[in-house]
């Protein structure tokens, strides 16, 4: 596709590309946060002027816009987001580090979930195309994806913890079973995309002409499609992994928010809401990032599997 | 699979063959719009979503104008009531005796409007933002496709959350907010149609004629826009109609009385333990609107873009 372009020159570019993005992404964010009625010490009752104009001061909002902007654009850059307003005492950096580790073992288990049953789901109807069985999978697989995860989880939590009894409704202490429904929740419209694709890709590829050739010599079916089809049927799926990424993480908002889970999704909702300034940017800026690196790696790992993409100028 | 357009073009076939060839005779040629059509009633899936979601607008509009309660009338004889025929309220009540059943259509109504409208406008931004940069080209093209790069790599949700909170939860704003984040995808789609539209000779012609090219974008390249354009709407639809109810479920979206499938799950949600109807109704109401949706839109698209059936 890009030829001329080494590898590494095309990664660079890429990297390039990035920084315009992460500007545009803190200065929208940075202003539009600043527009918002209600300033971060608004309380029930109103501070004496010397201790507000003292808070002001401490947290530089009484500077003019500009300056707080570009003092803001030099602590990004070393990827200090500041103290939070809400949370007396904490940075936000002590509070990503606090959310993180929670929102990416659930958001992690449930890519590594949505990807292995995603894609077994999506190879079976792919095989049985247009059988009983692969009109119900990809029926599943619709309702998974037109199902919103927070009409599901109320449900799961319903039938499993309120009805059933077997898992905890929500909260967290790192157990598995309080992992199982937000995991599978979250895990749920991705399974279904991925399904969607795997069939496609792979009966697209199991229409061409190198699996003829395998087939012509004799292979088994287990090992054409094992040893020939897999890997370019899974490439979209590897390509879809980037938006994957983004859609678990806003998922992952609502799913902390039901069954309870003080992961960093929790925190962008509650600073939001009271408009922690700093704590709301320095979330919007990290997963900003989160998801323009792992489009990055997504980008690499696709390009470095797919024989149809080479960057190399040696060809 | 195929065996009733088979036998009409048959059909078609056994006229006298220099008639036909002469464009004499009652042998009507198919207009691409027509083949997509059949191919589209074809689709079991899509038709019966379509009559579902007939049902559906019907059923939303004419609803609450016809059933006895107000959505905001609070019968407290009846708090938190199961469904019931006696009662009067079909599918019950919720904590403070309003009718799930009413409240439901109503919040549908909102949840409706705000696809459509949401949609329209991301509609209008992505077809006139794609359809420029895809017929001017060249630097104009980059420059522009390059700005849409920039924004589709923001964490667009984060944004829409933003602009409630700032300010503040007003319906004209949602609709503005989710299509004006929305459009990307749309101009993506515009725009590389418009570029295999812009060399073909009927675009020639026009310039040849002199015609502007504001004048060749509205007259000769958007028309033809009009079958991606029909998918991609109607798989925006769903997809706005989920962004407000995910808003209105976090608090962020429509406000009281007003009402949407998302707070109304939301509501739901909270009182599920004692009574799961009010969870239970809105939610299938909006499933089943996605669903619906969804299969239109995978029919649209099988029936008008021949290219990728398989």
């Amino acid at each position: 596709m890009i030829q001329g372009h080494g590898i590494a020159r095309h990664a660079l570019q890429r990297l390039l590309g990035v920084i315009p993005t992460m500007l545009l992404l803190i200065t929208v964010v940075f202003f539009l946060i600043r527009v918002a009625p209600g300033g971060p010490f608004d309380s029930e009752k109103a501070l004496p002027p010397e201790i507000q104009a003292n808070l002001e001061a401490k947290y530089h909002l009484d500077e003019p816009l500009l300056q707080q902007y570009f003092r803001y654009l030099g602590q990004i850059i070393v990827l200090d987001f500041g103290p939070s307003f809400q949370y007396k005492d904490w940075t936000v950096n002590e509070l990503i580090a606090e959310g993180f580790p929670v929102s990416l073992t659930v958001g992690g288990l449930a890519m590594l979930l949505a990807f292995v049953v995603g894609t077994l789901i999506g190879i079976t109807a792919a095989l049985k195309q247009n059988t009983p069985v692969d009109y119900g999978t990809m029926g599943f697989a619709m309702l998974g994806i037109s199902i919103p995860n927070f009409v599901v989880a109320p449900m799961l939590i319903l039938l499993f913890a309120v009805y059933a009894g077997w898992l905890p409704a929500g909260g967290w202490d790192w157990s598995l079973q309080r992992m199982v429904l937000p995991v599978v929740t979250l895990a749920l419209p991705v399974i279904a995309y991925i399904a969607r694709l795997t069939r496609g890709s792979m009966i697209e590829v199991l229409h061409s002409n190198f699996i003829r050739t395998a087939r012509a010599k004799g292979l088994p079916e287990r090992d054409v499609i094992r040893r020939h089809a897999l890997k370019p049927a899974l490439l979209p799926v590897i390509s879809f992994m980037g938006p994957a990424t983004a859609g678990l993480i806003t998922g992952s908002v609502v799913i902390e928010r039901i069954y309870a889970i003080p992961g960093l999704g929790s925190y962008f909702v509650t600073g939001a809401l009271n408009r922690d300034y700093t704590l709301v940017m320095g979330v919007v800026v990290f997963y900003g990032l989160l998801i323009i690196l792992m489009n990055f790696l997504v980008d690499m790992l696709y390009a470095w599997l797919n024989p149809k993409i080479r960057y190399d100028e040696e060809s | 699979m195929t065996k009733k357009a088979d036998i009409s073009i048959v059909e078609e076939r056994s006229l006298d063959p220099f008639e036909a060839a002469m464009g004499l005779g009652d042998v009507k040629g198919r207009s691409p719009w027509e083949d997509a059509w059949h191919r589209l009633l074809k689709n079991r899936a899509a038709v019966i979503s379509a009559m579902v979601m007939a049902g559906m607008l019907l059923l939303v509009i004419t609803g609450p104008w016809v059933l006895p309660w107000e959505a905001d009338f609070t019968d407290w004889d009846h708090t938190s009531a199961p469904p019931s025929l006696e009662t009067g309220h079909w599918f019950g009540t919720d904590a403070v005796g309003r009718d799930i059943l009413v409240r439901t259509l109503e919040g549908g109504r909102i949840s409706l409007l705000v696809g459509l409208v949401a949609t329209l406008v991301s509609l209008l931004i992505g077809v006139t933002y794609g359809s420029i940069a895809g017929f001017y080209g060249g630097m104009t093209d980059r420059v522009m496709m390059r700005i849409v790069d920039i924004i589709y790599a923001l964490p667009f949700m984060f944004f829409v959350i933003l602009l409630m909170v700032v300010f503040g939860r007003n319906i004209i704003l949602i609709f503005v907010a989710i299509g004006a984040v929305n459009w990307l995808d749309m101009a993506r789609i515009v725009r590389g149609q418009t570029l295999s539209l812009k060399n073909m000779e009927f675009v020639e012609a026009a310039e040849a004629c002199g015609v502007r090219r504001m004048d060749i974008i509205r007259r000769h390249i958007v028309p033809n826009l009009l079958g991606v354009v029909m998918v991609y709407v109607t798989l925006t639809i769903p997809q706005v109609i989920l962004v407000e109810s995910f808003l209105s479920f976090l608090g962020l979206g429509v406000q009281e009385p007003m009402s949407s499938w998302g707070a109304l799950v939301n509501d739901g949600a909270q009182d599920m333990e004692s009574a799961p109807w009010t969870l239970i109704f809105p939610a299938f109401f909006l499933s089943v609107t996605l669903y619906c949706f969804n299969y239109i839109g995978d029919g649209l698209r099988d029936a008008l873009d021949p290219k990728d059936r398989l």
